[in-house]
């Protein structure tokens, strides 16, 4: 298949080797899962459950509020310990609403989990329902509820749906894996996605790094679709950032601030695939997810297939615990991951990756000052000039590095991948870009107060006026009465004289 | 288990095994062969002139950062403080009085880098801002160029004849020698005729090899070519700038010479001649001094090809290499405004691309 080259982009080390050999395994059910209610983009979900209740397998714990949100699943059957505030999977660190559910122990499915015997005379509306209710999001890690891009056809006119496979994050192989084990199912879950989508095309990218998975995805698609195509991709971070895997593959750019879908694309996860064949086929909501557990201070690296809501410490202890100190905790890849403040913290829907790294692999090193060797502008795969927009952040000119291309960085952090000078440059405009949004809204509460207060005045002078108006009318009338008995009066002591005169 | 504030910094967590102190480490081991050559075939006083210098810079270097408040080690480590110092010695002659090196080392470390704000923050390349100031106020000093007197020759001076020469301002006459461009350029001043003149003075061969009289580190163009190459290969620079300068050199002295052979020199001869190579491949190219987009380093260097050419060929120096780096750096900041890469999914101009016309949004 014929690709297009994009600009920029790094060859990281990928130190897949660790965990790409190991079989996806299931570990033994936790003692206490930490269930948060928002493991999505949108809207926190909403509990549906008392503390002490049982529920079984798949149950819901808490329903998807408003149009961009997801529900929540019981991972496993047992007992609602609380509906409170825990540890967020988060760099923060901060509490979010979560169900603590300590397990039972016979990991019970619920008798009303019902799969569809042919998905395919479902019309779109009712997959993409099916979707919704399962809790399926974007399983590559953005965590973008499923059901909301397949119901993309309402607004977009498509006609190919995208599998990115690439799985360009160095360490992670949890794609990978999930490609090479479950190729049926991912691609079932495939044709369900582009049946409710309504395309034709259908790609599969995979980066060349990942033979053995091509090799099954290429089996698989021949004895299911031939439709379908596998795509193997030079391995090049970020290889799977949506746009630029999109552009490799058709040669078509999407519009800055657009989606793919504006160019009729729409793209989504092989773990999303699967997830999607689960719900369908089975009825199975999302109660897990492939986790790669990897890093130079992990004793036994692994793929584990893990229940949402397992802690970090859990899976830790799974793979032989640490090592080392590692110097880094990270949930996601080493690239665009985000450390954690914990090992209490719990897995969640968008956790692919769990990485204890050690000090020669993070290489850190003091920050030392831009030589302006635009090693940047070279490994920047959105053509932007990250020196630059570094220096005018660095000297509070926001709106300076917004004019630069801020809004139009995706993070990928390949600048500072390989910034000689090791500065945080992904750190800068993480920073400008949070900032910016602050002021944003700042601004929008600002117009808003003085348009209440406008609308407040307007209202007050009105009521004013008519006071006034009113009163003066009064004044009128009293006026208009005084001046009448006034003439009243005076006209009655001439008809006196008038009449004293008469009379003499 | 203790981890490290997670509020402390955002990814990549991952790093490509790169820093400042690598990066002028490999452009120094790029300046090696050629600077080896130089010291071998100048003898004694050229290895004096090259210590003073490189020596003067780096104490220069720290006693700035000491003023400025600044912590020395990490930055005299980096390796740039010393780079300079060597570039400048390679630029000048190579038996100039100790005083050249150690004046040249404090004008490029004092005025032109650390006034600026230190490494990162000068607008010109400083090793040629000291080199134009020399060539300015000392004229005799920074023509005084020598034939090479290869160490241990017989003819040489040893060691503390060397001493006297750099340190002891003795004479330099019965070694004195004047560099092809300058040769050419006085010829040419009297009236001859280049077809005459040049094939008595200009030997391509013993040109490209540098073995013939010019300062400390210009004179082996193969030498520097091969560092060239090495830097292009371990991508330190890119190619744009060496390139679009050498490319445009050779076009305008080709150009040229066939208009008129007798008072133009072809292009081969601007190629290996004077500062032409270590300039393309070594000056134009210091990373903080030139342009960031690719489009625009093309500019640059072909803007210093221009440069090079228009100085060399009409002005009164014989050579232009730092003048016109120097000219080209002012107009860095220029260039990097006006040109820029297109990012992605906008025009050139800024505004998101069409999305064609096969997938319209619904209405």
């Amino acid at each position: 298949m014929k690709l297009f080259k994009i600009r920029g982009g790094v060859h990281p080390e990928g130190r897949k080797e660790l965990a790409a050999k190991q079989s996806i395994e299931t570990p033994p059910l936790p003692h206490l899962l930490h269930i948060p209610l928002q493991q999505h983009i949108g809207a926190t979900a909403s509990p549906a459950v008392r503390r002490g209740q049982r529920v079984a397998k798949g149950d819901l714990l808490a329903a998807g509020q408003g149009t961009i949100s997801a529900p929540v699943h019981a991972p496993t059957s047992g007992r609602i310990m609380g509906v409170g505030s825990y540890p967020a999977h988060h760099a923060s660190g901060l509490s979010v609403p979560t169900i603590t559910l300590q397990p039972d122990g016979e990991d019970r499915w619920s008798d009303r989990i019902q799969g569809v015997e042919d998905p395919f005379s479902l019309d779109a509306e009712a997959i993409a329902a099916r979707v919704d209710a399962a809790g399926i999001v974007g399983l590559g890690g953005a965590t973008f509820p499923s059901a909301v891009k397949l119901n993309l056809r309402r607004k977009f006119r498509l006609q190919t749906l995208v599998i990115n496979g690439s799985e360009c994050e160095p360490y992670l192989t949890c794609d990978d894996r999930l490609m090479c084990e479950q190729p049926d199912a991912i691609l079932d879950g495939v044709r369900i996605m582009a049946h409710a989508l309504g395309v034709t095309q259908l790609i599969v990218g995979i980066e060349d790094n990942k033979p053995e998975a091509i090799a099954a995805m290429t089996v698989a698609a021949a004895g299911s679709d031939p439709a379908i195509r596998i795509a193997p991709l030079p391995s090049r971070y970020p290889m799977g950032s949506e746009k630029h895997l999109v552009q490799t593959l058709t040669g078509r750019e999407t519009p800055a601030r657009g989606l793919t879908a504006d160019i009729g694309i729409v793209v989504h996860n092989p773990a999303t695939a699967f997830a999607v064949h689960q719900a369908l086929r089975y009825g199975y909501p999302l109660v897990s997810r492939v986790v790669t557990v990897s890093g130079g201070a992990i004793a036994r690296p692994g793929n584990l297939r893990v229940l949402l809501g397992t802690r970090v410490q859990d899976l830790l202890d799974h793979c032989g615990g640490l090592t080392e100190e590692p110097v880094r905790l990270i949930s996601g890849g080493p690239m665009m991951g985000q450390p954690l403040p914990s090992t209490r913290v719990p897995m969640v829907k968008g956790s692919n990756g769990l990485l204890a790294l050690s000090a020669s692999e993070t290489r850190r090193r003091a920050p030392m000052p831009c030589i302006r060797c635009a090693s940047c502008v070279q490994a920047c795969p959105c053509g932007l000039v990250p020196l630059e927009m570094a220096a005018q952040i660095r000297v509070g000119n926001l709106e300076t590095a917004v004019g630069l291309g801020l809004m139009d960085c995706i993070g990928c952090g390949s600048c500072a991948y390989v910034c000689p000078g090791h500065i945080p440059l992904v750190q800068f405009f993480n920073y400008a870009k949070g900032e910016m949004a602050t002021r944003g809204r700042a601004k929008q509460k600002q117009t808003e107060t003085k348009r209440l207060a406008e609308q407040r005045t307007a209202r007050l002078e009105a009521l004013k006026r008519a006071k006034r108006e009113a009163m003066a009318r009064r004044k009128r009338e009293a006026a208009a009465k005084q001046k009448a008995e006034a003439a009243a009066l005076a006209a009655k002591p001439a008809r006196e004289a008038e009449q004293t005169l008469t009379e003499t | 288990m203790r981890i490290e504030s997670p509020a402390a910094q955002a990814g990549p967590f991952a790093h490509q095994p790169v820093s400042i102190p690598r990066t002028m480490g490999l452009v120094m081991l790029a300046l090696l062969p050629a600077t080896l050559f130089g010291l071998w075939q100048f003898g004694w006083p050229a290895v004096y002139l090259f210590l003073v210098t490189v020596t003067a810079a780096l104490l220069a270097e720290a006693l700035c950062l000491r003023i400025a408040g600044k912590p020395v080690r990490p930055f005299l480590m980096d390796g740039s403080a010393l780079l300079t110092g060597w570039l400048l010695a390679l630029t000048l002659p190579p038996w100039a009085p100790w005083w050249i090196g150690l004046v040249g080392s404090l004008i490029a470390i004092v005025i032109a880098k650390q006034v600026f704000g230190g490494i990162g923050q000068n607008l010109f390349n400083p090793a040629m801002v000291a080199r134009v100031a020399l060539l300015i106020a000392f004229p005799l000093e920074m023509t005084s160029f020598v034939t090479p007197a290869p160490l241990f020759a017989g003819h040489a001076p040893d060691p503390l004849e060397a001493l006297a020469i750099t340190f002891g301002g003795q004479g330099i006459d019965a070694f004195s020698g004047a560099t092809l461009l300058g040769q050419v350029r006085t010829e040419l001043g009297q009236g001859h005729d280049l077809t005459a003149i040049l094939p008595g003075l200009f030997a391509p061969l013993s040109g490209a090899l540098g073995t013939v009289t010019g300062s400390l580190g210009e004179t082996s163009a193969l030498l520097i070519l091969l560092g060239g190459l090495f830097l292009l290969a371990k991508r330190v620079i890119t190619w744009q700038v060496p390139v679009a300068m050498l490319g445009t050199i050779a076009l305008l002295a080709a150009g040229m010479h066939l208009y008129d052979p007798a008072a133009y020199a072809g292009p081969i001869y601007h190629l290996v001649s004077g500062a032409t190579l270590l300039g393309a491949f070594f000056i134009a190219t210091d990373l903080v001094t030139s342009p960031v987009s690719a489009r625009g380093r093309l500019i640059f260097g072909a803007g210093c090809g221009l440069l090079v050419y228009v100085i060399r060929t009409w002005t009164a120096y014989p050579e232009g290499v730092a003048f016109a780096v120097l000219l080209m750096n002012a107009s860095t900041p220029l260039i990097d405004h006006y040109v820029k890469p297109r990012i992605y999914g906008r025009d050139r101009k800024g505004r998101p691309i069409e999305s064609g016309d096969d997938a319209q949004v619904r209405p």
